[in-house]
């Protein structure tokens, strides 16, 4: 799937990186505890998250991460934006829940980040 | 940046509870190694130890170093502080096992999986600590 179809199924408002929505994403990870992200993403996952600080997108820097969704309309701020403008960090924002969100994707193929990939 | 022929070495002093700009230190390691054409899947373990790192010194520490010795083979990194130290590195480096206030988790770090994060990312881990004075971790990563 690509950037511009879980933008699609998410119903999700981009708000920066338009330039990187053909990209593919290998698979996704739900998460609000970046050492998880860290740990358990592989590179080319993309981030769904509640959190918006810019610690997030430091994360998703170090982790390769192809880009980060926020959920239940939570939009971050300027220096966040900016800051993942600058790193080519494509963000968008939806209207669902995590839970919601994650299970969009799922159904419509996208992995989880477990050796199994979450696999039915 | 010092460029002795065969290795480069990068310093960058950290001041803790500097959370604008933590991060600043393993996005710069990461971009040097990019240049230079390492693996980009060394690149990331590389990355993600130093990250995790810097961020316990930023959340634990009143100021630390950390020194990435990049040689064509592997990749060192020397993270120093002065803070308060590690009591009991045993229990610190069990997953789950955390000092850190609410205010940290909340920004989703401080669960209790830094250390256990860095050593399984890296080939050689260590680690000293001396109660009120600080801590010094030293990962290795080999490039091939």
């Amino acid at each position: 799937m690509k950037l511009v179809d879980v933008q699609m199924v998410l119903k999700s408002e981009l708000i920066c990186g338009s330039e990187h929505l053909n990209k593919e994403i290998g698979t996704a990870c739900g998460a609000d505890l970046m050492s998880d992200v860290l740990v358990f993403t592989k590179g080319k996952s993309l981030l769904l998250t509640g959190l918006t600080n810019i610690q997030v997108v430091r994360t998703a820097e170090v982790g390769d991460l192809v880009g980060i969704v926020f959920v239940r309309g939570k939009r971050p701020g300027p220096e966040v934006i900016q800051m993942a403008d600058d790193k080519g960090i494509p963000l968008m924002v939806t209207e669902c829940s995590l839970y919601e969100a994650c299970g969009i994707l799922y159904v419509n193929g996208v992995k989880g980040c477990s050796r199994e990939g979450g696999q039915r | 940046m010092k460029n002795g022929g065969q290795e480069i070495v990068l310093e960058f002093n950290l001041k803790g509870a500097d959370f604008e700009t933590a991060g600043e230190a393993s996005s710069k390691i990461k971009l040097v190694l990019q240049q230079i054409g390492v693996r980009s899947d060394i690149i990331r373990r590389i990355a993600i130890g130093s990250y995790e790192a810097e961020m316990n010194v930023i959340i634990h520490a009143y100021r630390g170093k950390i020194t990435a010795s990049i040689s064509p083979q592997q990749t060192e990194l020397l993270v120093e502080d002065e803070g308060p130290g590690i009591a009991d590195i045993n229990l610190a480096m069990q997953e789950g096992y955390s000092t850190a206030p609410d205010h940290i988790r909340e920004m989703g770090f401080g669960a209790g999986m830094g250390l256990p994060n860095m050593s399984r990312c890296v080939d050689e881990f260590s680690i000293e600590s001396v109660v009120d004075t600080g801590t010094k971790i030293r990962m290795v990563v080999r490039h091939g």
